[in-house]
């Protein structure tokens, strides 16, 4: 079902793009990876919804998994509302305290969590993150959010899935797949954190 | 961070503002959620071992532990084996022995969390030890000082009373120098320390011309149970020279606030009604207790190993 949602696109990155040499996305692909996924929102909400005046997307709220989920829901809301006209609620959920993986990398800082005003409970959350890769954020975000309330349904959206699950785990809006090997990191890099869009492939562990 | 809290200074600028940062984002996380607990220190054991009485100390931890999914043992000296002669090392020893990943200790002599973590192999957070630290109500005061002034760094902070007994006030004097403070300390001579002039504080004796210049006047409980001697004439004359009252409440600049760490001698060092002022912080201190002790209980023990 993922993979039905990216269209054949081989082409490579465009020159001129203020994006590193051999990056898989460039800050023009990224752009339009964004939009597209913010289409695919609308048509799902209105599939999900069907006869609600603003085509379901009253209930929807994007919830960013910080650090860069957070800038990526922001964005598509900002898209969703750009093409249908109506506002998205945002939100974000910090799941560091929600982690299996802290006795093996250790505390690190919180980030906010913020919630749109009257809550999540019967909303159509849609978690947004960057990459998809053993599906382990994903879960301490879906424990995070049961105890923060009740949504309607919880779907995925990611910018690029990377494969090697270790949860039955998949998302349901992906901008990108990406073969990759467990010795390469794959790095989603954005304006609003980064200083520039693109998505870089690198082998072992770089930084 | 260190791997134990034992007294204020095992925190540098970075890491106490990393626990208060934390303290404030698990506050926000937390506020008005149906379900108050984070699965964070799930299959964790902290022990409260507890050789000096205390009731908010005591909560306060007790919740934090719980409130982050850490399975918590109360100790306290009464009605265990220290009755029958049992030492600190050999408690501490039986209590790691059992599994305890930390242990939160109060005792009633200064320098007994030191050489329990020189015992133990998990985390030893320091609740109150004698005259010496209590670092937590050093962080939750903080804190809370943050909170209502939205600012430490040049804070004028006045520690009025009984300071050569407390233990709050040498573990704030040190914190808060460390997070820019000012501080200012106002007491009978015969309350102060002697090596007081060494400390990074002011100092004063004479509270009606400290009060017009302070943001925050911090009142310490009189340590009756501390007092083998007579440190002051009479309790009537020590409240009228060294106790805040309406009237000295009302020199003070509009924003300024009024701590105290608690338990309160009421009509002593702090009158009925400025502890029930709007002025007044020290409800705000018990709750803000938690959040910080939730923050340092993360900190230490989110990343290590299991024992």
């Amino acid at each position: 079902m993922a993979s039905s949602v990216e269209p054949a696109r081989n082409e490579p990155p465009k020159s001129g793009a203020p994006s590193s040499p051999g990056a898989l996305l460039s800050s023009a692909d990224v752009a339009r990876v964004v939009d597209r996924m913010a289409h695919q929102l609308i048509e799902r909400a209105a599939a999900s919804d069907p006869g609600s005046p603003n085509g379901g997307l009253s209930s929807l709220v994007l919830v960013g998994i910080p650090t860069r989920g957070a800038p990526l829901a922001r964005r598509l809301a900002a898209r969703v509302e750009a093409f249908s006209g109506t506002t998205v609620d945002v939100g974000i959920v910090d799941i560091t305290l929600y982690r299996d993986d802290l006795r093996l990398r250790g505390v690190r800082a919180l980030e906010p969590t913020v919630l749109p005003d009257g809550g999540i409970d019967d909303r159509l959350v849609v978690l947004v993150d960057d990459v998809l890769y053993s599906g382990r954020s994903v879960r301490a975000a879906l424990d995070a959010l049961r105890d923060l309330g009740r949504p309607r349904s919880v779907q995925l959206a990611v910018l690029v899935d990377r494969g090697h699950r270790e949860l039955p785990i998949r998302a349901d809006f992906v901008g990108k797949n990406v073969p990759t090997s467990r010795s390469q990191q794959v790095r989603v890099h954005l304006a609003e954190t980064d200083g520039a869009d693109e998505v870089l492939v690198t082998e072992g562990d770089i930084t | 961070m260190k791997r134990h809290l034992l007294e204020a200074a095992d925190l540098d600028r970075a890491d106490a503002t990393l626990v208060l940062d934390t303290a404030a984002q698990i506050d926000q996380a937390l506020a008005g959620r149906e379900v108050k607990k984070l699965p964070t220190l799930r299959g964790r054991t902290v022990v409260n071992l507890f050789y000096e009485d205390s009731t908010r100390t005591r909560i306060s931890f007790e919740l934090a532990a719980k409130r982050l999914s850490a399975d918590v043992i109360n100790f306290s000296a009464k009605g265990s084996s220290v009755s029958k002669g049992e030492s600190l090392k050999d408690t501490a020893l039986t209590l790691e022995a059992m599994g305890s990943d930390a242990i939160v200790v109060r005792h009633s002599a200064s320098g007994a969390p030191h050489r329990l973590a020189h015992w133990v192999r998990g985390s030893v957070v320091n609740a109150g030890d004698g005259t010496h630290e209590h670092p937590t109500q050093a962080l939750l005061d903080a804190y809370t000082i943050r909170r209502r002034l939205g600012r430490l760094e040049g804070v004028r902070v006045a520690i009025v009373g009984d300071v050569l007994h407390s233990r709050v006030a040498r573990s704030n004097i040190g914190l808060l120098h460390t997070l820019g403070a000012e501080v200012t300390v106002v007491a009978p001579p015969t309350l102060l320390p002697v090596g007081v002039g060494s400390w990074p504080v002011e100092v004063s004796y004479d509270l009606d011309a400290v009060l017009p210049k302070a943001d925050v006047v911090m009142m310490l409980r009189v340590q009756a149970e501390r007092m083998n001697a007579s440190f002051f004439p009479s309790a009537r004359e020590y409240s009228r020279r060294y106790g805040l009252d309406a009237r000295r409440m009302s020199l003070l600049d509009d924003d300024a606030i009024v701590m105290h760490p608690g338990p309160m001698n009421r009509g002593m060092e702090i009158a009925a009604e400025v502890a029930d002022s709007v002025r007044s912080t020290i409800v705000e201190q018990v709750g803000n207790g938690v959040s910080v002790r939730m923050a340092v209980l993360y900190l230490l023990l989110g990343g290590n190993e299991p024992a």
